[in-house]
């Protein structure tokens, strides 16, 4: 299928793209260049109140005594609180969803209170009239604890000689097992069966911006707003109502710029949590902003697993099954209200993604451990899945002695092969894996790639080329969360309103956190009404204020908050249409709304501008037809419904260069080949790729959150937990196929996390093709220059 | 993270600075490149800040006699950009750039940076590979203290209270003399999993930072005759802790790399 | 006890004086004090550059530097920088080619971009990545802002 025809206007008018699929720059950057943003630090309240936490220095201890005597004679501290009194004023909560079966997690405070269970987790919070002031107070409170035993290895966390929670019986917090049958035999009748177990380490986002919040709770009318750097304000809404006893049209969340969340802010904190209770508590602002050291400690984690898999194929190179076990650790709880087990779900459901097999059997187990808790965190799952299946296949593809690419080429899904139910259940609309491997190949210039290796390699310079096909989740229906019972929105609404000078609001429920989204909605409102982008003005981000809905979350802002704009903008397009002609007294059939003006559909000469038309429309309606009411303010909303999840595919390729005598690999460059459907901004997408990449880069060679035996945090500062920077990083190649989806006029699928889905299982990939000539593979990641040594037998 | 609080003095002689460095509970602040992060971590609790910023004589680069001189206050950014210590002291040219970022090159100082003697700073190996003699004054007087007896210890040199460190001096490069600095970093400006300072000169010195807690002089791979003698007694001269990413052998492999590069390097004729 | 010293200082051209804690950082006292929120902090321990301003011509860690340490000194932010328009030509490439995305780093970055384009007239690829070595960006992945940053260099001339 070619590049989108988008029909963008109602049926028998003409076609004008508008600003679909032009990489228009966005319009709200001026302000960010000039420091004239809004984070959420940077606002100002009266009485503005400070928040700091008492946090545990153990992994697992009960908290005998606190003692906030000092602490609460201490220069402008306003109060020192604990979780007790803390729980006067926010219910706990319990991170389980209906649909995962069988998942258990134990109640959460906002402030621990019987116990510790992470190095990190908050037992006291102390309320003062500066951050300074209540650090201070911080260091005075005294504490008596008594240590527990401490659950750090996932295996050992399994076997259960140590329970950290005794009523929950054992520490799996949610396990799965799915099995399509003749999997046995399919391995039996393997002319080769390859294996290995692939370790993935546990990192975090590193929001460049820390958590933030600001809670206003205003006695007087028993209401409470809540500046909140979340990417889900109105599920926030939800919560805080909940949760803090206050009803949900008295709860008001905004978010106003957001420095980087990646999912990291999408999830409910208890820090965060505490924080708007004691504004209700304190009748007044209370501010919490993590800092850089506490980020470490408390921020969601993500990613830590040991996967076995095993791949049975045909001597012809055929794919005939996988086998999976994963093992996966958590923290002490499951996180609200999106559970922590959906990371291990996504591993079952994705690997082995973009081949044709028909046979797989997975087991996989969700461990609690007393280090920090885990949650989704972008890309959830695909990383892994993508990596292990990537890596097993290039295993078989060597042990084959087939090209990688010509393996893939024999076991790629085939792009006519549509709709397509996978083994594991999920259903593909309709992928583009053959054009995508093609259009790669080709860019990459593959084969003089391989050629050049091949000189190069004789001159003892050894290079790496890695591939990584894959499938990824965007757009869910409520298939995801929905419909295990949680209060997470998978529709979004947008409304168009023309103002009275012709300028176009667009209020979305779909938030902006640097991706780009009020760019989009701009662009789709733009191309939809008839209007130019610079009369365009977007607005996100405000429960008060915009339709209800998601917000940033699994790759769905373009193709659910899109979709939402796109048919608000043509509606309102007609209706301007029918003001105009009763504007104009001739039938709306012959007219057209273009670059700012009602035109003539077939000659396209001016009509009306549509700063006339607003100020007859709002300002003179006593001179339009008695039973005539304009109505320029249109609100569509938009729920995919046929496929639970619209999956996309790409494909990436690395290129490394190894040092074999210390280790260290260089990224030459890096490829990235997306169909993510329509594609409204080229240059956003682009982008959105390269900065998943690099994500992707730092968890496959630089980023672990490394712990010692106790439980404690080891490298949780700047200096000592690398995350990828400048100096290091490749320049990234991108290319896109358009295979738009039928379920939206807009056709868009999402985007945000595949260069994070795709970037270290193609590094991986890269590193092992550069060590096939030392015999030596890597597989437990990050690919430090010590486990490469390792793996190189140079120590 | 906001540092504790702590009382800020600048004296503006050395006299007086010498008096209030002594105080207990007293820190001196140069570029506050270390000290401030250690501040806002709340590391360290000091009672009063010492800014010795102001204090004229402790600047300067001077090459008289063939003997350069780097005053304390020195910036890393002025060393880098000197064309004297690029003539004369190319081994320092070498290592600066490997000093974190430019902005914390624009504040940091030599004097603070061997002051605190950081087991994985450039400037300590650098200044006993070229035989410097780092010059120290209290109110008692000055000292001049050779730069491998003055790391004496994890982040412990002969500094007594009350003393500041004035200047480095070492010889100028001699026209037959060669240095080269390598160093092993995951990223540009990362504290050095390991690094080499290599200085040929009437002796050979190879001189390793971030392989103990002070720089490393290894003197048998140093008076080794042959490549292959160096890296088989390096393992003696020799004994790195581990670091968060890297055992100890890691270390000592990565060591003898370095060693085999340097050693090549400088034995290459121009 | 709150120690405060009193200083006086420029900040973007204007005097400016002020009775501070002598424990609060360059980069709180221009956001606190003087309500200049454009410099931002993401690490307080100076590895990530988000709170680069420059100081007597020179860019520095905003958080690594004491406000009592900037008595006397002239200091620019990237409002200031902005207002003079100095920063133009990055401000319009960084635009143009989606140089930023969540904009926190961004005047950090737009800082350490200038520093590079005032000393050299032009820079490889790795020459500009050096540069801004210091400076985490978790969005853009960078590329695009060193393509915007070699458009800069180049047009130089």
């Amino acid at each position: 299928m070619g590049k989108a025809e988008l029909p963008l206007h109602a049926p028998g008018t003409q076609v004008d793209k508008g600003y679909i699929g032009q990489s228009v720059p966005r319009p709200n950057l001026q302000r960010l260049l000039q420091g004239r943003g809004a984070f959420i630090d940077d606002l100002r309240f009266p009485r503005l109140a400070h928040a700091a936490f008492f946090r545990s220095p153990y992994a697992h201890a009960r908290i005998k005594k606190l003692d906030f005597e000092k602490a609460r004679k201490a220069n402008g501290v306003i109060g020192v609180f604990d979780g007790r009194a803390v729980a006067g004023y926010c219910t706990p909560w319990v991170a389980v969803l209906a649909h995962l079966k069988g998942m258990k997690s134990p109640p959460q405070h906002a402030i621990a209170i019987e116990r510790a269970c992470w190095q990190g987790e908050a037992v006291a919070a102390v309320v003062a009239e500066s951050r300074s002031q209540a650090e201070d107070a911080v260091a005075l409170i005294e504490a008596e604890w008594e240590e527990l035993p401490v659950v750090v290895d996932m295996e050992e966390s399994l076997q259960g000689t140590k329970i950290i929670h005794a009523e929950l019986g054992d520490n799996v917090c949610f396990k799965r097992e799915l099995d399509t049958g003749g999997v046995e035999e399919a391995f039996a009748k393997a002319d080769v069966i390859v294996e290995d177990t692939f370790h993935f380490g546990r990192h975090t986002g590193v929001c460049l911006e820390g958590r933030a919040i600001l809670a206003d709770y205003n006695a007087g009318e028993h209401s409470l707003t809540v500046y909140h750097a979340t990417q889900a304000p109105h599920m926030m809404q939800d919560i805080f109502s909940r949760h803090l006893g206050i009803p949900e049209a008295n709860v008001r969340v905004i978010t106003k710029d957001v420095g980087g969340s990646f999912g990291i802010k999408v999830h409910v904190y208890p820090d965060e949590m505490a924080t708007a209770a004691l504004s209700v508590m304190l009748h007044r602002p209370v501010k919490f902003v993590a800092d850089r050291l506490e980020s470490f400690l408390s921020d969601i984690h993500a990613r830590e697993h040991r996967v076995k898999v095993r791949l049975a194929a045909s001597k012809a190179g055929e794919i005939l099954a996988f086998d999976l076990d994963d093992l996966t650790s958590i923290g002490p709880y499951s996180v609200y209200p999106r559970t922590s087990g959906i990371e291990g779900n996504q591993v079952v459901n994705l690997t082995g993604g973009p081949y044709r097999h028909q046979k797989y059997r997975a087991k996989m187990n969700v461990v609690f451990t007393n280090k920090n808790v885990t949650c989704q965190y972008r890309a959830v799952g695909h990383p892994i899945a993508v990596a292990l299946t990537e890596g097993i296949v290039d295993l078989a593809a060597q042990r084959l002695q087939m090209d990688p690419a010509e393996f893939r080429r024999k076991n790629l899904i085939p792009d006519d092969a549509y709709p397509y139910t996978f083994p594991s259940g999920i259903k593909f609309e309709q992928l583009s894996h053959h054009k995508a491997l093609d259009l790669l190949l080709k860019t990459m210039n593959y084969t003089e790639l391989r050629e050049e290796q091949r000189q190069l390699r004789a001159r003892s310079v050894f290079r790496g080329i890695g591939l990584a096909a894959m499938i990824e989740v965007t757009n869910p229906s409520p298939a995801f969360y929905g419909v295990g019972g949680a209060r997470i929105s998978a529709q979004d609404g947008a409304t168009l309103r023309l103002e009275p000078t012709g300028m176009l609001t667009v209020l979305c429920s779909v938030t902006e956190q640097g991706q780009g989204s009020e760019a989009v909605f701009a662009q789709i409102a733009a191309s939809a009404v008839g209007v130019s982008i610079d009369k365009v003005k977007v607005i996100t981000g405000d429960t008060g204020v915009t339709p209800y809905g998601g917000g940033t979350w699994a790759s769905r802002g373009a193709g659910i908050g899109g979709e939402a704009v796109l048919q608000a903008g043509r509606a309102l397009r007609a209706n301007m249409l029918e003001v105009a002609a009763a504007i104009l007294k001739v039938d709306k059939a012959e007219l057209d709304v273009e670059k700012n003006c009602v035109v003539s559909l077939l000659t396209r000469e001016k009509k009306i501008d549509l700063a006339e038309l607003g100020r007859v429309a709002y300002f003179r309606p006593d001179t339009l037809p008695m039973d005539f009411q304009a109505e320029l303010t249109v609100t569509r909303h938009y729920t995919p419904r046929q496929y639970g999840f619209t999956f996309t595919n790409g494909i990436q390729a690395s290129l490394v260069e190894l040092d074999p005598d210390t280790g260290f690999v260089r990224l030459l460059k890096h490829w990235c080949v997306e169909d993510s459907g329509t594609v409204i901004n080229p240059m956003l997408v682009d982008e959105q790729l390269r900065g998943g990449v690099v994500q992707g880069i730092g968890a496959a060679l630089l980023e672990e959150c490394l712990y010692g035996p106790d439980g404690q945090l080891l490298n949780g500062n700047m200096a000592d937990y690398l995350v990828p920077m400048a100096g290091e990083m490749p320049d990234i190649v991108c290319a896109h196929i358009e295979t738009p989806t039928r379920q939206s006029q807009l056709g868009a699928k999402g985007v945000g996390e595949a260069g994070t889905a795709g970037a270290p299982g193609a590094v991986m990939n890269a590193i092992n093709d550069a060590l096939v000539p030392f015999n030596a593979r890597v597989t437990a990641m990050p690919f430090t220059p010590e486990r490469i040594l390792k793996a190189l037998k140079k120590i | 993270m906001k540092a504790p609080s702590f009382a800020y003095s600048k004296p503006q002689s050395l006299a007086e600075a010498f008096e209030l460095a002594e105080q207990p509970g007293a820190k001196v602040l140069a570029g506050g490149q270390s000290l401030i992060p250690s501040l806002n971590m709340r590391l360290s609790a000091p009672e009063l800040l010492v800014d010795i910023t102001g204090i004229g004589s402790l600047r300067g680069i001077s090459v008289e006699q063939g003997v350069v001189r780097i005053g304390a206050l020195t910036t890393h950014a002025q060393i880098e950009r000197s064309p004297e210590i690029g003539r004369h002291a190319p081994l320092l040219a070498q290592a600066v750039p490997h000093i974190a970022h430019p902005a914390i090159r624009n504040r940091g100082t030599l004097g603070g940076s061997i002051a605190l003697a950081d087991p994985a700073a450039e400037y300590p190996a650098c200044l006993v590979a070229l035989g410097a003699t780092i010059v120290v004054a209290g109110k008692d007087g000055e000292r001049l203290v050779p730069a491998e007896d003055f790391f004496k210890g994890l982040f412990e040199v002969d500094l007594r209270p009350g003393e500041l460190v004035m200047a480095a001096e070492f010889p100028a490069l001699l026209k037959d003399e060669r240095s080269v600095f390598l160093e092993l970093a995951r990223r540009h400006g990362d504290y050095a999993i390991i690094g080499l300072a290599a200085h040929k000169a009437a002796e050979t010195r190879f001189v390793y930072l971030g392989a103990g807690a002070t720089p490393v002089f290894a003197r048998r791979a140093s008076a080794a005759s042959t490549l292959e003698d160096a890296v088989s007694v390096l393992d003696r001269d020799i004994d790195p802790p581990a670091d968060l990413y890297n055992s100890s052998t890691t270390k000592r492999h990565l060591a003898k790399v370095l060693l085999a590069r340097a050693w090549n390097t400088l034995t290459t004729s121009h | 006890m709150e120690h405060a010293n009193d200083i006086t200082l420029t900040v973007n051209g204007t005097p400016v004086s002020r009775r501070v804690p002598a424990r609060q950082h360059l980069v709180d006292f221009l956001r606190e004090e003087l309500g200049l929120t454009g410099s931002h902090i993401g690490c307080e321990h100076g590895v990530c550059g988000a709170c680069t301003v420059r100081v007597n011509g020179e860019i520095v860690r905003g958080c690594l530097m004491l406000a009592v340490q900037a008595n006397g000194c002239s200091v620019d932010t990237i409002e200031g920088l902005s207002d003079s328009k100095e920063l133009a030509a990055l401000q319009k490439s960084f635009h143009e080619r989606n140089a930023l995305q969540c904009g926190f780093c961004t005047p950090g970055m737009l800082m350490a971009a200038q520093d590079l384009v005032n000393q050299k007239s032009k820079a490889t690829r790795e020459e500009i990545r050096a540069h801004i070595s210091g400076n985490y960006c978790r969005c853009t992945g960078y590329q695009a802002i060193v393509d915007a940053i070699e458009e800069v260099l180049n047009g130089q001339g």
